[in-house]
């Protein structure tokens, strides 16, 4: 039998108000029931960051949360980066000019863990940087241009 | 021709020009196939063997039926297609090449084979379902090493051969029993290139749309290989090529895990038949660890006849290649890859290859980054380095010794290539300098105080890419071409469209082929959109794989610019009213000789071969061109990687300090993605030294199903490195290019093997195992020391 | 992978939480643990009780001997504690190590001692810090050590329908430190090392080497009665079992707790 109940969240500042099974996760949630098919499922063991979002502010896995679990709460996702005019977040900026994406895949999870790496330790080093890291996976690109991206994004941002 | 780069400098070949594919995937657009939604679509979830060997003697779907939701339930018997007609290449035409049945066919022989599928409402339900369904299944022995399969006795994997053995790869030079009996010394060494699972961060997954009304199926699919994926479903759905269209969305990395034919991509078309309605079916990770193959897994014994100043006279080398419980599309020929390149880049004319392919009740292996080369390049700088330990040489000075030199180009190895180009010592020396080479000994001696072992190891390596010329692809029994298509097309607006049969998962190429198109034919960069992986757009392509795509796709692609560039010159020649040989080419229009002002724009020409009003005769509307490009030859990157370790006693560890890599792929296109997939190459190759795995129980169970057990590194795991590049042009392609994709993964392992090596070698120790996780090297030096 | 089908209710009190736990409902924590074993169908609950929305759950506060952290405080919070830092070095050292950025922002203290992995950090630490739970269950609260909670995999002596509310700190003056070993930086702990040198002596835990953390008696028998760190090393395996898998050997898992518990005792008593 299945059991759910409607909730309403806020995703990148719209208000979303549906009907979930309880054991829905929230990606997809924001995957199947909202279209959001930024977010990606890399695994199945919160190991490798592709699914991460910020709830409240914080960088969490929505693999492993319930879309109940987010019931009157914010959620940002990597379609909330860029500004309404369409130009690009810091940190989106900074991916593209560092090559530090290939195939896109872990691209979304990273730079949503990256935002949550800035707020948090603006000053953070590439050691730093690379501790953070810990929870994203990425199979192309060897973290060289992800770690030069996450340091040009956080020099920009303290700038502006 | 050698292309300057120095003199381009917006968007053209050799620019680092930033890619124009990021945006979409910055901002989370990227359409990847578990994006896509077909109206009415179903969701299938797959049961899967527990067993490693067993006889299915029932199965029960009656209570996954009865789950409100549950649409189908889908078994051998009742798939609707023809099965057991699955691809394999053929090697010396005599491989054994048992049925592989889309879903289980009364015996499983690996954990994780499809024994049924489930087709509902949506994903949850159909993994609800899968779970319902009850199989009675009847253990049978299990054989999963690749060397106990051989045994007499060993249990069969599959009952209608007499032994486990695939196929028998041979080659023996006239000279070689001479010539090892006139060496002064012999030097063994085993190896054994562990099993590795490919993990690209996007799993596979797929969507089968059956039409019924016009018998159309299409498939979209994370594929590599769209159009071998088109043969194969239209052979086993049992309709033209023509009704089948297989669509390649964005992929999300493949490293050769993509490069095949799977049973779920023709389950869900079939599954799409059965209940008139489109059938998704995503691979979650821990599904992924078994039903996605797997890569490696080769024990090696080599004997190498040397002589008292360490040259290598005669090289004995003998395998076993664990192919798993099947053959995939390209598993009998991946062990191929590594007989070719055994000798690596020394000169070594006298060799005995044998490689021994066996089944065993496991995953099957094929194509992972590098596909046999890697194997072939680890086994032969391990032994190089245990040949300059034996007879007290210097590990660049053996190298030195040995290399193939400058002046033997076009070389012809004794496993049959030809190499293109080459200068070896050139790559060392540049690695040497950058990694202080020169300077270990004080490093060295810093880490000893501190009570640690620091090593430094080399890896000099040449692979073989741009596969392929069809007609080695015919004498290896592949069965399948190794051209590349392309086509051109000028709008009426002078912009173009570039269609390639080549197929990027990562690696940029709509960015490379528009940087190519700038240069070759003078359409801006921003002008040119690329199209690939659609078989609805492509007489064929064969794909992205084997570090091919730019060797062969790019020139297939710079041919057909050139025919456009040329039917552009008769255009212009008519409308200038001047002949051909009057005119010169500009980079972007046609002039004539010495006078600017008597010039056609390619946007010109491109508007005149459209509206048509005034073509010489004879020449077709339409500037559009293409090309079916196959190589002469293949193309033989090379470099070398030193690095720099220090293992701590304590624990077992392996820190890596330093990480040096040059290489020479040619003529670069873009630096940016070059480095790039250097960068991503080399951390492949690390994990594979350092890190993982895959692992099977006696009894054939799989350890190391997710990303828990199998360790793909992170950023907090790995060193930045410095790369470096040489340039000897191939002379084999008009851009004297050459491939990286996987040179990376080749050079690296060795570099990081023998650096943990030479840091212990002061305990005798003379070889280690990868991965070289922390407990394997705690023990090697508890051995070392009692 | 996906959970199956199970019935989620939210808890507005402790008093709500414990009836649904009675009622047989698993709490759901920060879910870091339970969420990927639901999606792996290692577990498969019918009922789960989010402990999610219940206020008094979460904080760090002191009183005159200890200091208090509400289950539900995230490792993120732990390990920034300033308070718990100054008295529990350890602890904080502990949090600061737990999965990634990302589980650290949503796994709790709480959730992390009541899911009783024998390879997590949390509880070892929380051993060798003399710290205690607090627990509701439907006979009002009580107090259990955090040695006595964990019995073997998985398993506490919490009983029916108890929860974990609090976690009891002592204080003192922060002599204390915690080392682990792991393969890669997101990975598990293979052996992990807890010290606390305090006025009545050193305490010692380890995890990874039992079916539960498990308090190092030997080892702190030799350093409290004078002994030295090298004989007490030398005994500090006995009693443990650890079991061998892909990070290790028995052997070596045994080695690696000397090699930490000089690690873990060098950065204890520099503190």
């Amino acid at each position: 039998m299945t059991m759910g109940q409607t909730i309403t969240v806020t995703v990148n500042g719209t208000v979303h108000t549906a009907e979930v099974e309880h054991r829905t996760l929230l990606v997809h949630f924001l995957r199947e029931q909202l279209n959001m098919t930024g977010t990606h499922i890399g695994c199945d063991t919160s190991t490798c960051g592709c699914c991460t979002v910020h709830l409240d502010g914080d960088a969490v896995l929505s693999c492993s949360t319930l879309a109940v679990q987010c019931d009157g709460r914010e959620v940002r996702t990597v379609e909330g980066l860029q500004a309404a005019d369409g130009s690009l977040h810091p940190i989106q900026q900074a991916f593209h000019e560092n090559h530090g994406l290939q195939c896109g895949f872990c691209t979304p999870g990273m730079m949503m863990a990256a935002l949550g790496i800035i707020e948090q330790q603006p000053n953070a080093t590439d050691d730093e940087i690379r501790a953070a890291l810990e929870g994203n996976l990425c199979r192309c690109t060897g973290y060289q241009n992800i770690v030069a991206s996450i340091r040009a994004a956080a020099d920009q941002m303290a700038r502006s | 021709m050698a292309v300057d780069y120095t003199t381009q400098t917006t968007g053209g070949i050799g620019d680092a020009v930033l890619r124009k594919e990021d945006r979409k995937f910055v901002t989370g657009e990227g359409r990847y196939v578990d994006d896509l939604k077909l109206p009415g679509m179903l969701h299938a979830a797959f049961v899967r063997s527990s067993f490693g060997h067993a006889r299915i003697t029932s199965i029960d779907a009656t209570a996954a039926l009865a789950l409100p939701g549950v649409h189908a339930v889908l078994t051998h018997a009742t798939l609707p297609v023809e099965t057991g007609v699955l691809s394999a290449s053929n090697p010396g035409g005599d491989v054994r090449h048992p049925e592989q049945a889309i879903l289980a066919k009364e015996f499983a022989r690996y954990v994780g084979e499809p024994v049924a599928m489930v087709i509902a409402d949506d994903r949850y339900l159909a993994r609800d379902g899968a779970d319902l369904v009850h199989v009675e299944y009847d253990p049978l022995p299990v054989v999963v090493d690749a060397e106990q399969a051989l045994e007499p006795g060993a249990p069969l994997v599959h009952a209608e051969y007499d032994s486990n053995l695939v196929k028998t790869l041979e080659h023996v030079t006239d000279g070689f029993d001479d010539a090892m009996a006139k060496a002064s010394k012999v030097i063994k060494l085993r190896v054994d290139n562990q099993r590795l699972t490919p993990s690209a961060m996007e799993t596979r997954g797929c969507i089968g749309d059956w039409q019924e009304a016009t018998g159309e199926v299409t498939l979209y699919t994370s594929t590599q290989v769209a159009h071998f994926v088109r043969t194969f479903v239209s052979i086993v759905c049992g309709t033209s090529e023509a009704k089948v269209r297989v669509v390649t969305p964005d992929v999300g990395g493949g490293f050769g895990a993509k490069l095949n034919t799977y049973r779920e991509e023709f389950a869900v078309c079939a599954a799409s038949h059965v209940v008139g309605r489109p059938v998704k079916w995503i691979e979650d990770r821990t599904e992924a660890g078994v039903a996605t193959i797997h890569g490696r897994a080769q024990v090696q014994y080599y004997e190498a006849g040397v002589t008292d100043e360490g040259r290598i006279v005669a090289l004995k080398f003998d395998a076993v290649q664990n192919n798993g419980a099947y053959n995939m599309l390209l598993t009998p020929s991946i062990s191929h890859l590594t007989l070719f390149m055994v000798p690596g880049l020394y000169d070594i004319q006298d060799i005995s290859i044998r490689i021994r392919q066996t089944f065993t009740n496991t995953t099957p292996t094929d194509a992972y980054r590098g596909a046999g080369r890697p194997e072939a390049t680890h086994g032969i700088e391990r032994l190089m380095d245990a040949i300059a330990d034996d007879l007290g040489i210097d590990a660049v000075e053996i190298r030195r010794r040995n290399f193939i030199q400058p002046d033997q180009f076009p070389y012809s190895s004794a496993t049959g290539l030809v190499y293109d180009s080459g200068e070896y010592e050139m790559n060392l020396d540049k690695a040497l300098e950058l990694s202080d080479y020169a300077g270990f000994a004080a490093r060295r001696a810093e880490s000893e105080a501190n009570g640690k072992y620091r090593g430094i190891g080399l890896s000099t390596y040449v692979e073989v890419c741009g596969l392929a010329p069809s007609a080695v692809t015919a004498a290896l029994g592949i069965g399948a071409p190794g051209w590349e298509h392309s086509t051109v097309r000028l709008h009426p607006t002078g912009k173009a469209t570039v269609i390639t049969g080549t197929s990027p998962h990562g690696q940029g190429h709509a960015t490379s082929w528009s940087q190519i198109t700038q240069t070759e034919l003078g359409i801006p960069f921003e002008d040119v959109e690329v199209i690939h992986g659609d078989t609805a757009f492509q007489p064929y392509g064969l794909g992205t794989y084997g570090s091919r795509s730019l060797a062969v796709g790019g020139i297939a692609l710079y041919r057909s610019l050139g025919k456009v560039r040329e039917k552009a010159r008769e255009l212009a020649a008519h409308l200038l009213e001047c002949s051909m040989d009057d005119l010169e080419w500009t980079g972007s229009s046609w002039q004539v000789k010495g006078s600017p002002d008597r010039a056609k724009t390619i946007q010109e020409l491109a508007y005149a071969g459209w509206t048509s009003a005034s073509l010489p005769e004879g020449l077709e509307p339409v500037l559009e061109a293409t090309t079916f490009h196959d190589p002469p030859n293949f193309t033989f990157p090379s470099g070398t990687h030193v690095c720099e370790v220090e293992i701590d006693p304590d624990t077992g560890r392996v820190e890596v300090l330093n990480y040096t890599a040059v290489d020479d792929c040619g003529n670069v296109i873009n630096p940016l993605i070059v480095d790039g997939q250097v960068h991503g190459g080399v951390i492949q190759g690390l994990g594979q030294a350092l890190f993982e795995e895959t692992v099977y129980s006696e009894d054939g169970q799989m350890l190391t199903p997710t990303l828990v057990e199998y360790l793909v590194p992170s950023a907090a795991d790995v060193p930045p490195m410095t790369l470096a590049r040489t340039v000897t042009p191939s002379p084999s392609n008009p851009l004297g290019v050459k491939g990286i994709g996987e040179a990376g993964t080749i050079g690296a392992s060795a570099a990081i093997v023998n650096a943990a090596v030479d840091a212990l070698s002061g305990l005798g120790v003379r070889h280690i195992e990868m991965p070289m996780q922390p407990a394997r090297i705690w023990n090697v030096i508890q051995e070392a020391t009692s | 992978m996906i959970p199956s089908t199970l019935a989620y209710t939210k808890a507005s009190s402790i008093d709500e939480a414990v009836a649904a736990v009675a009622a047989g409902a698993v709490p759901l924590s920060g879910g870091q643990s339970l969420m990927p074993m639901m999606r792996l169908r290692l577990a498969a609950p019918e009922a789960i009780v989010d402990l999610g929305g219940i206020p008094e759950l979460v904080g760090i506060c002191e009183d005159e001997n200890e200091i208090a952290v509400g289950a539900m405080t995230i490792h993120r919070e732990v390990a920034a504690s300033e308070l718990i830092r100054a008295h529990a070095g350890l602890v904080a050292d502990a949090a600061a190590g737990i999965g990634s950025p990302q589980v650290r922002n949503r796994g709790t203290i709480g959730g992390s001692l009541g899911h009783a992995d024998p390879h997590s950090d949390m509880p070892a630490t929380l051993i060798a810090a003399g710290a205690s739970v607090l627990v509701r269950g439907p006979n009002g609260e009580r107090r259990i050590l955090v040695e006595d909670l964990i019995t073997t995999y998985l398993t506490t002596t919490l009983e029916p329908g108890e929860i974990i509310t609090q976690v009891r700190i002592p204080k003192g003056d922060d002599h204390s430190a915690y080392a682990k070993f792991h393969r890669r930086a997101i990975d598990w702990t293979i052996v992990g090392v807890a010290i606390c040198i305090g006025d009545d002596g050193v305490r010692a835990a380890a995890t990874g080497v039992a079916d539960r953390p498990v308090r190092l008696s030997a080892f702190e028998e030799v350093l409290n009665g004078g002994g030295s760190l090298d004989d007490a090393i030398a005994r500090i395996a006995e009693g443990v079992e650890p079991h061998a898998g892909l990070d290790g050997s028995v052997e070596y898992k045994k080695h690696l707790l000397g090699v930490l518990a000089r690690q873990a005792h060098a950065e204890a008593s520099s503190r």
